[in-house]
């Protein structure tokens, strides 16, 4: 990392930055996979078979 | 629950499918033109807008937005209506989407070769076609939109994410990255300079792959190896899971294209961080496509649609693994400009664009047309063509890529370079260009194989038709059915909210990466010595842009100990604070000039450019013969000044108004510096005397494009080095 402090150490406050990008991803990733998780079921197995909804299709 | 009846508009689709099979084969055969120009370079000598330097960004131009971007919208208008249940939201749309998309297209293919160009990769087109590519995306979006609102199925499927994400994203990188000032109808120059130039633009370069390459494309593998495979999707969740990383981290990769250069090093940083980071989602992505196969996997021994989608998603693996080993730096460090960049994003192209194309085309053409397609055998043979074409075209070029590089870092014992003539290291590769010929040829073959087949499919169908659907418009979602769903099945539900999120996602990689180096003062370290270009240098400079130099020639020296030995000093950021635009390249065809200045005499430079192989033997420089005879046109030299006297570069009025003046007077330098050689004393006074008594009009040699390109050159890089030799453009 030495060769990146030097341009980091001249932006004031720069000891949040580490926290807030931790805290962005931590966030982002953690709701991603908790929507995932949580899902339903039958909603999966409903949005997954969107492409095959056979009765308008020709295939 | 009243059922409403309404036809799916294939008519729209059919043009598209047919402008991606004609531009494919337009791209294709220009790239192997230029394919053919690395064995003869002199293949098209004397022809300006056949030269290689203007040609190659209409090949990648050629490729990516009119090969691959009509195929995203063949695919994008088929699986949109079909996954929504309703027909595109205006035909007027859909059709100016269309021609407008193709007269965009027939632009580019008159202005590249014409010399109208920016310099900045797949962004190279001039900004009244920059506008009309503007409003033609708005228009997709918006047809994309509206038929999102009046759909009549809930729920979105992810191919729709996709698109949608495609949409805002490419969106947000072309306005940015085209901000440019305009000279006047064919001119303009660039609101960045420099470093913040090189940072936005491959800010965009980057997210082009990932926003026009991949996203879309990823949305048709989600549609259409299903319906190939006539199975869901491997897994559901993992494709939510893909989606949000994959455009969460994509945004933040372009400085990789940038290392060692003189970005600031927390930018390069931040770039290789999320590139390695990129693998995870990207390999997810490819897995569930892969295993979406599963249990169907003896039908790919006799379905070509999914040979080629399998060998797509292959190749979409092993770009993906690549780019992120690519943005190391160790690695980069030898892979930069060299061949290896060429093998990367022809994996890329032709295995994961192509292909999945190709998969596409063969399942949709006989579904428009209503038959079977006509010869299966034939997909076959394209499929091993293809196949064969690809392994040939990247091998060699990897091979390539490592020989040359290594050739460049060798040193003798002594610590003088053991290559030091450039033109060793292009000889030992010269059979690897040759091998890349026959890949790509073979490539194109079986294009052509297809084109056949298809044209011959469409001859014993039907002609295509709208087709009829029939489905129950939305229903008001009552209060107690929403209640207790989560919150992704609320957003999905939810196009607009779901595309607000998608741009958050992509706007704050963007934003923290872009807005510190453009307002950070410090990031850009000014160097009191670097001026401005004087008015002739510039003009040369914009000859240099049109003649397209930055596809072959980097202007980047690396801190590296072998390029130092090579080059000179390496580059620093404050030495390009008047660069608009930024032209640091991204391969070394031949070597770096950013230290070219007072390296070579005037007369060097001006037998070169008349026939580079009488100076260096071996050499796969073109010849520039035009640059000699024709005058420069030094009416919009004013307008140039000022122009960027309004983008901050600091010209006088004085300067501006003298701007003739100025340039007579260096050329007239330049052209003393000329008379030295006996040989151009000779020829040049022979031709003024017939031009004479033949009573026809001659131009000066200062007032030639040869002149001002010269001033250029003896310019570059010298700002700096002015305390170890003189740095005139006269030696």
């Amino acid at each position: 990392m030495k060769f990146a402090k030097q341009y980091l150490e001249t932006i004031e406050g720069i000891e949040i930055y580490p926290i807030i990008s931790l805290s962005i991803f931590f966030t982002f990733f953690a709701l991603l996979l908790w929507w995932v998780f949580t899902a339903k079921k039958d909603y999966i197995k409903e949005v997954k078979d969107l492409p095959f909804d056979q009765k308008n299709q020709e295939s | 629950m009243e059922v409403e009846k309404f036809y799916y508009d294939n008519q729209i689709v059919k043009k598209f499918t047919y402008a991606t099979i004609f531009w494919g084969v337009i791209g294709m055969l220009v790239g192997l033109l230029l394919a053919y120009f690395y064995l003869f370079p002199n293949l098209t000598s004397g022809i300006s807008w056949l030269s290689y330097g203007r040609l190659r960004p209409l090949h990648t131009n050629a490729v990516i937005f009119a090969f691959v971007g009509n195929a995203i919208f063949a695919g994008v208008y088929y699986s949109t209506q079909r996954l929504l249940k309703a027909r595109m939201f205006s035909d007027f749309l859909s059709n100016l989407n269309f021609w407008g998309w193709q007269l965009i297209i027939v632009a580019a293919a008159i202005t590249l070769p014409l010399g109208y160009t920016s310099s900045k990769e797949y962004a190279e087109l001039e900004w009244p076609i920059d506008l009309a590519i503007a409003v033609v995306w708005v228009a997709f979006g918006w047809n994309l939109i509206g038929t999102l609102l009046k759909r009549r199925q809930r729920h979105l499927y992810v191919a729709i994410w996709f698109y949608l994400a495609t949409f805002v994203t490419v969106a947000v990188l072309h306005i940015f990255n085209s901000l440019a000032l305009p000279v006047d109808a064919m001119k303009s120059y660039s609101a960045y300079a420099g470093v913040q130039d090189a940072l936005v633009q491959w800010w965009y370069g980057h997210n082009a792959v990932a926003f026009f390459l991949t996203t879309p494309f990823l949305g048709l593998m989600y549609y259409f190896v299903p319906k190939a495979a006539n199975r869901p999707v491997y897994s559901y969740k993992l494709s939510i899971v893909h989606f949000w990383s994959l455009i969460f981290i994509y945004i933040w990769a372009g400085p990789h294209h940038l290392l060692y250069s003189a970005l600031p090093d927390w930018a390069q940083n931040l770039g290789v961080t999320f590139s390695v980071m990129l693998i995870m989602p990207s390999w997810g992505g490819m897995i569930n496509g892969l295993l979406t196969l599963r249990g169907a996997w003896d039908k790919v021994r006799t379905s070509p649609v999914l040979k080629f989608m399998v060998v797509a998603i292959t190749g979409y693996g092993m770009s993906t693994f690549e780019g992120p080993m690519l943005s190391l730096k160790n690695v980069n460090a030898i892979a930069h400009f060299t061949d290896w960049i060429i093998a990367h994003v022809h994996v890329g192209a032709l295995a994961w664009n192509g292909f999945l194309t190709f998969g596409m085309i063969y399942w949709l053409v006989p579904k428009l047309v209503k038959t079977k397609l006509y010869s299966t055998a034939l997909a076959n043979v394209h499929f091993w063509f293809g196949t064969l074409g690809i392994i040939l075209y990247a091998l060699p070029m990897y091979v390539a890529g490592f020989v040359q590089a290594l050739m460049w870092k060798d040193f003798n014992p002594d610590g003088s370079l053991l290559y030091g003539n450039f033109l060793e290291t292009v000889q030992e590769i010269m059979p690897m260009y040759m091998m890349r010929a026959v890949g790509g040829s073979l490539y194109i073959i079986g294009l052509f194989i297809l084109l056949y087949n298809v044209i011959m499919t469409v001859r014993q169908g039907y002609g295509v038709t709208d087709e009829l659907a029939e489905a129950a418009p939305l229903k008001r979602v009552a209060k107690r059915r929403v209640a207790g769903e989560g919150f992704h099945t609320w957003l999905e539900r939810k196009p607009v909210k779901l595309t607000i999120l998608a741009t958050i996602a992509i706007l704050i990689g963007g934003i923290v990466q872009i807005v510190p180096t453009l307002l950070v003062d410090s990031n850009i370290p000014t160097i009191s010595s670097v001026k401005p270009y004087t008015p002739l240098e510039l003009e040369g400079r914009d000859i240099y842009i049109r003649e397209g130099c930055v596809g072959c020639h980097s202007q980047m020296v690396r801190p590296f100990r072998s390029e130092v030995e090579r080059y000179g000093e390496y580059s620093k950021a404050g030495e390009y604070v008047y660069d608009r635009p930024f032209l640091w390249g991204s391969k070394r065809t031949g070597p770096d000039l950013f230290r070219v200045g007072g390296k070579y005499s005037d007369v060097w430079h001006f037998n070169h450019m008349y026939d580079p192989q009488s100076i260096s033997s071996g050499s796969i420089m073109p010849r520039y013969q035009w640059l000699i005879t024709d005058e420069l046109d030094k009416s919009t030299t004013e307008d140039k000044l000022e122009t960027m006297a309004s983008l901050g570069v600091p010209y006088s009025e004085e300067e501006i108004a003298n701007a003739q003046k100025a340039m007579d007077k260096q050329g007239e330098e330049i052209v003393e510096n000329l008379y030295q050689d006996p040989e151009f004393v000779k020829a040049y006074e022979a031709d003024k005397e017939y031009a004479e008594k033949n009573n026809k009009d001659f131009v000066p040699m200062k007032d030639r494009e040869i002149v001002a390109l010269i001033a250029y050159l003896q310019r570059l890089g010298t700002d700096i080095k002015v305390d170890d030799e003189p740095a005139s453009a006269s030696k």
